[in-house]
């Protein structure tokens, strides 16, 4: 296996000095129009793209994860849980090719006034793509730092008028065999569900991620169109979304369908509160030697000022 | 002994070394990879499930040699059978060890509590715990100091064998495929540990009156 070192970087990943002198322009602008109060101080800029895939265009920057420690693109990429196509870490990498993101349309449906498709195209251009450095903590005590390209998934909720019934968000991976050769085995309840209560999905951190350093997203990370939401476990933040639905109740969801004592619908990061096989109170962060220490997980993996007040009433050890 | 005296003993000098050579490959691949940086973007895991992998794959090996001399009517399995079962010990070792203190980083109230309250953790403890008056009582003078008692004390590698895939299954997320492999080996294994007759070949005047 092939390791690119820090220091390595390819000419490709460089920025082309037009560019960076847009970014700068932009920049100004934005100072000038007073919206930047954000991106002043330290010289902020997009992380440069990985040189693999298509880059996106008009990406925009955000404060958010500034001065966090990226991971390498080669551990974002080759290591992931993608059960659609294998459940080996480095399956998704190898298998994922076979799925075909273009042409793409997501349904939103349920609980709505104005339910509807939209295709991905429109999405990538009716949105304005951000940049957003989160910190992604897996159940299993892992964790690594993606610098993520996508839009609040709130932005693309409010177009479709939820009703007032519509308390809960359902989301679904595409169900197809042929593409995810995962699912031709009944290791899940095929297609993988996942959920969010209505303010966790209208949160200002929860977006629909198109990209991740620079550029479309690989396969194997969800493309084309992925959920993130970094407070919680990955197993939250699902993948290839064919599907959003507003519901009346909580939704099933597949991780709790196939162990509900071990993985709740909130699946909020908690160091207090451990999976019943292993503890939830350290994790090691991908990338680091085998003889690094490992870190302490914050509550809501770091993001707790930002959406601890959405759960202060609840007993946390309850609705884990 | 089925050979003549005379004849060179490569089973000593050829046959072991070369076991010897091929059961270190693992070990020797995780400890390159450790030294140059190359085990992956997460190495205690790599660690981790190599040397447990490998730990229950000469426990099965090592299980797999009177049945395999039963079925080839040749003695000569079970002069690899001992270094085998130490090779599980070693593996199983490391594995504990890497759980001890790159895993757990020498918390020995959490490794305590784990081992009380985690079956898998339990069970994978238990099992070493086993298999480690066995892996001191292997050479020969032990041996022979134990007698028959030998024999019985080195039967309960079939329980060590039985918790290791219990650990197995016990700690994967929702795959089964792979630990059920290995129980399915073990299954066959226990069978024809208990059903020897399975695996004898008829006699030959047996055989000869089948024929007509």
């Amino acid at each position: 296996m092939l390791i690119r070192r820090h220091g390595d970087i390819r000419s490709s990943e460089i920025t082309p000095a037009d560019v960076y002198a847009q970014r700068r322009a932009f920049l100004k602008a934005a100072a000038a129009a007073g919206v930047g109060a954000a991106l002043s101080g330290p010289a902020a800029a997009l992380v440069a793209p990985a040189g693999q895939r298509d880059a996106i265009a008009g990406v925009v920057e955000t404060p958010h994860g500034r001065g966090l420690e990226l991971t390498d693109y080669e551990f974002v990429t080759q290591y992931n849980n993608f059960y659609e196509f294998g459940t080996d870490k480095a399956d998704p990498a190898e298998n994922a090719h076979t799925l075909r993101t273009r042409p793409w349309n997501v349904v939103v449906d349920g609980e709505c006034e104005a339910p509807g498709e939209i295709g991905i195209e429109d999405i990538l251009t009716g949105f304005t793509q951000e940049e957003r450095i989160y910190r992604l903590r897996c159940v299993e005590a892992w964790a690594m730092v993606v610098p993520w390209i996508g839009f609040p998934l709130g932005d693309l909720l409010r177009r479709f008028k939820p009703t007032s019934r519509a308390n809960y968000v359902r989301f679904e991976t595409l169900l197809d065999p042929e593409q995810m050769p995962g699912q031709r085995r009944a290791i899940l309840d095929w297609p993988y569900r996942e959920g969010l209560r209505m303010d966790e999905a209208m949160h200002p951190l929860t977006i629909l991620a198109t990209g991740l350093y620079g550029e479309v997203l690989p396969n194997q990370n969800g493309a084309p169109l992925r959920l993130v939401v970094p407070w919680k476990y990955g197993f939250k933040s699902i993948k290839s979304i064919v599907r959003i639905s507003f519901v009346h109740g909580v939704p099933e969801t597949t991780w709790w369908r196939m162990a509900p004592d071990e993985y709740g619908f909130y699946a909020n990061v908690n160091p207090s509160v451990d999976h019943p096989r292993w503890s939830q109170a350290r994790h090691r962060v991908l990338g680091e030697g085998l003889f690094s220490r490992k870190h302490e997980t914050p509550m809501f993996n770091g993001y707790a000022d930002q959406v601890a007040h959405l759960y202060k009433d609840m007993d946390l050890r309850k609705f884990y | 002994m089925d050979r003549p005296e005379h004849a060179f003993p490569w089973r000593r000098f050829v046959a072991k070394p070369l076991l010897f050579g091929a059961a270190l490959i693992p070990f020797g691949l995780l400890v390159h990879g450790a030294a140059v940086g190359d085990l992956g973007a997460n190495p205690l895991e790599r660690v981790t499930h190599t040397t447990g992998d490998w730990g229950l794959r000469f426990l099965l090996l090592t299980l797999a040699m009177t049945p395999l001399r039963q079925l080839t009517a040749w003695s000569g399995w079970l002069t690899f059978r001992r270094m085998l079962g130490l090779f599980a010990f070693f593996y199983v070792s490391l594995h504990f060890l890497t759980w001890i203190w790159l895993d757990q980083e020498l918390r020995w109230a959490n490794m305590l509590a784990d081992i009380a309250k985690r079956p898998f953790v339990t069970v994978g403890f238990v099992a070493w715990l086993l298999l480690l008056p066995l892996a001191l009582t292997s050479t020969r003078a032990m041996m022979r100091r134990l007698g028959r008692h030998w024999k019985r004390l080195h039967r309960t590698v079939y329980a060590v064998a039985v918790l290791g895939v219990l650990h197995f299954l016990w700690l994967v997320k929702a795959d089964l495929l792979e630990p059920l492999i290995y129980a399915a080996v073990l299954f066959v294994l226990l069978l024809v540990r208990w059903r020897p007759g399975l695996l004898k070949r008829p006699p030959l005047s047996t055989r000869a009156l089948d024929a007509r």
